[in-house]
């Protein structure tokens, strides 16, 4: 049955569903739990994740399946690595994805090229869970967008869901997948509510999925951008423009075909990013369709992202950061009265 | 310590020194590729460690990571070739000389990162701890990488959720070409098991004897769910740091005291025989052997094919190329 839950919802079901069915399913990280061993608590979890995502699964898969971690994401992120490789199938949580930078030797040199340097013979299933984007007053330190420098990674899979439907599915599949997945959560779309299947269901990983047709123009936007783009559609539909948004789900191995077909028929390339423009997803998505669709391009392909810049606090400025959908419907307009102009 | 045990640890100090020794002369050809680091000198700390794991147990290693594969039980054919670069490598030529690994003997890699073994050893001892097995974990590194922040996350976790693993650094007195006593601020890394609450044990690296009770002691608490040990080994490599290294930061008094007067193969060779563990006839049998063992390596490696071109984008994700 389908029901509405929030995106945060969503991933506690897909955990709780794949601990339930394989007790190799682990969770480890700061504060999944929390408040391990305090006396008055008699090992109730105490927070369930910062954002209180995984609550729940402490109190009912008790404190040896979900396991509370120091603030040490060297020590943890490795030590996930090699639980998988020894026999379990755990899901890491890394706080924020901006704490990547007291890990990344684990993830980049160790977990990633584990099974390609151990001659095909290690299976690495670890799912790294991990939460980023601006638009919380979070601040530079707590509110990038670094898929893009996870998808350059050979041997890492990166997944970033835009609604809950996809969020629950896509995690199933993570979860179940034998190589390491970064799941990329959007920490403003938590509480974001959406049509959710009870029990198990997957989608697979690296299919891309349309979420509006149109025949005008085609833009390609990841995360929580799909709904940025979903509005500016709307918005250029009143105005004859009929645009097709394609959410690629996952950013490795990306779908490329979805993409290419959409451009053969529309002309037209839009990429919304809200990651930092140099050496991005959108950058590289457009290199690929400038590379394998430049017949079928009718105009420039452009990029809607964040300016090269650190996110800012002040609540102003950082709206200027994230892309809105009014930056969208203005490059769609160039775009379309540009191929007028042509024609 | 019974005979029989006694056997296995003069062959692997030997399978090690010979294998190594191999290396480095074929290395000078040019028909070895790349960066090898080697393991001649500190034989005893990897022989006296592993003479108390079963294959069920994990061991993380390090750039020099050669003697602790020979010790776990790595075939020495298949080493050879993948530091060859042949496709019948334990590897398939994939990983080198800084990557040997096999998992199917617990061995869970040598590493090209300096401290990049101890998160990992925390993750195998994490696995034996939710699985509820008696696996242990031995964490192999260098003096060099006391100082990384995986040591002291990774010790740290370990202490703190009593995990089975046992930490054993090898302080051969330099990290590449600086001096230890430069580099790290504690007199002894062995002073910084305190700080971890766990147990710390000093050992002369040079004698197997000394590292084999100072480890059984270390995989029994281990074992029995007592948690972590730190075992400091004090040895000195007999080579550079790598092939090639000019080794112009060693004295040449120590160059004379420690592969010389202090060889661990020799002071295990006496020891053994006078306690009765081994014979003169028995010493030699197992010289001629392993001789012939690396020999046979050091042709397989030879007579083996380069991996296919196709091989190339193989193995990066488990379900597709």
């Amino acid at each position: 049955m389908t029901r509405k839950i929030t995106f945060s919802q969503a991933v506690n079901e897909a955990i709780d569903i794949l601990m339930e069915r394989d007790k190799k399913v682990i969770l480890i990280g700061e504060d999944v739990a929390g408040g391990a061993t305090v006396d008055h608590l008699q090992d109730e979890e105490a927070w369930g994740g910062v954002f209180g995502v995984t609550k729940g699964l402490g109190n009912k898969y008790g404190r040896k399946r979900v396991i509370d971690m120091p603030i040490a994401e060297a020590g943890y992120m490795g030590a996930a690595v090699a639980a998988a490789v020894t026999g379990l199938r755990p899901i890491s949580e890394l706080m924020f994805n901006d704490f990547i930078g007291s890990c990344l030797d684990e993830v980049l040199n160790q977990g990633a090229k584990m099974r390609y340097m151990f001659g095909g013979k290690a299976k690495v299933p670890l799912t790294i869970r991990t939460n980023h984007g601006a638009g919380a007053s979070a601040a530079a330190q707590h509110s990038q967008s670094l898929y893009g420098m996870f998808t350059a990674i050979p041997g890492l899979k990166v997944v970033v869901p835009s609604t809950p439907y996809d969020a629950k599915g896509l995690l199933i599949s993570a979860i179940e997948d034998d190589d390491i997945v970064v799941f990329f959560e959007d920490k403003t779309l938590y509480s974001m509510k959406g049509d959710v299947p009870e029990g198990y269901y997957k989608i697979p990983l690296g299919k891309a999925d349309v979420k509006r047709k149109g025949e005008d123009l085609t833009i390609v936007a990841i995360g929580k951008m799909v709904h940025t783009a979903l509005k500016a559609a709307e918005e250029l539909a009143s105005k004859g423009i009929q645009t097709e948004v394609i959410d690629p789900r996952s950013l490795s191995p990306l779908d490329e075909e979805p993409i290419l077909q959409s451009v053969e028929k529309t002309g037209r390339l839009i990429i919304v990013d809200e990651a930092n423009p140099r050496c991005s997803v959108a950058a590289d998505i457009s290199a690929l369709v400038a590379d394998k669709g430049f017949d079928s391009l009718d105009a420039p392909i452009k990029m809607i992202t964040a300016p090269h810049s650190p996110v800012p606090f002040a609540a102003n400025l950082e709206k200027l950061y994230i892309p809105s959908s009014d930056q969208v419907i203005k490059a769609a307009l160039e775009l379309v009265n540009n191929l007028t102009l042509m024609r | 310590m019974n005979k029989e045990k006694a056997y296995w640890i003069y062959t692997k100090m030997h399978e090690i020194r010979k294998f190594e020794d191999q290396v480095h002369k074929i290395f000078l050809t040019g028909a070895i590729p790349g960066f090898v680091h080697l393991y001649a000198g500190e034989e005893a700390i990897a022989v006296g460690v592993c003479a108390h794991l079963n294959e069920k147990d994990y061991i993380t290693s390090t750039h020099r990571g050669h003697g602790h594969c020979i010790a776990k039980g790595c075939d020495l054919n298949g080493m050879m070739a993948e530091i060859f670069g042949k496709e019948t490598g334990l590897c398939k030529g994939k990983g080198g000389s800084m990557h040997i690994a096999d998992l199917d003997v617990g061995m869970l890699g040598a590493n090209g990162i300096v401290g990049g073994g101890f998160p990992l050893a925390v993750g195998a001892g994490l696995t034996a701890y939710v699985e509820g097995t008696n696996g242990v974990t031995v964490c192999f590194s260098g003096d060099g990488a006391n100082n990384h922040g995986t040591f002291h996350e990774g010790i740290n976790i370990a202490a703190a959720l009593n995990l089975p693993v046992v930490f054993v650094v090898e302080n051969n007195g330099f990290g590449e070409a600086t001096p230890f006593e430069y580099a790290t601020s504690a007199k002894s890394i062995v002073d910084r098991a305190q700080a971890y609450n766990i147990p710390g044990v000093k050992v002369d690296g040079k004698d197997v004897v000394a590292v084999y009770e100072a480890a059984q002691k270390a995989v029994e608490r281990a074992r029995n769910g007592e948690g972590p040990t730190l075992i400091e080994a004090v040895t000195y490599r007999n080579y550079g740091h790598f092939e090639g290294d000019s080794q112009t930061y060693k004295s040449e008094t120590d160059k004379q005291k420690w592969p010389v007067e202090e060889d661990c193969i020799d002071r295990f060779r006496e020891f053994a025989l006078e306690n009765g563990l081994l014979t003169q006839e028995k010493a030699e049998a197992i010289e001629t052997s392993v001789e012939a063992a690396v020999q046979e390596a050091v042709e397989f490696a030879e007579n083996s094919s380069q991996p296919s071109a196709e091989t190339l984008t193989e193995d990066v994700y488990a379900d597709y190329q």
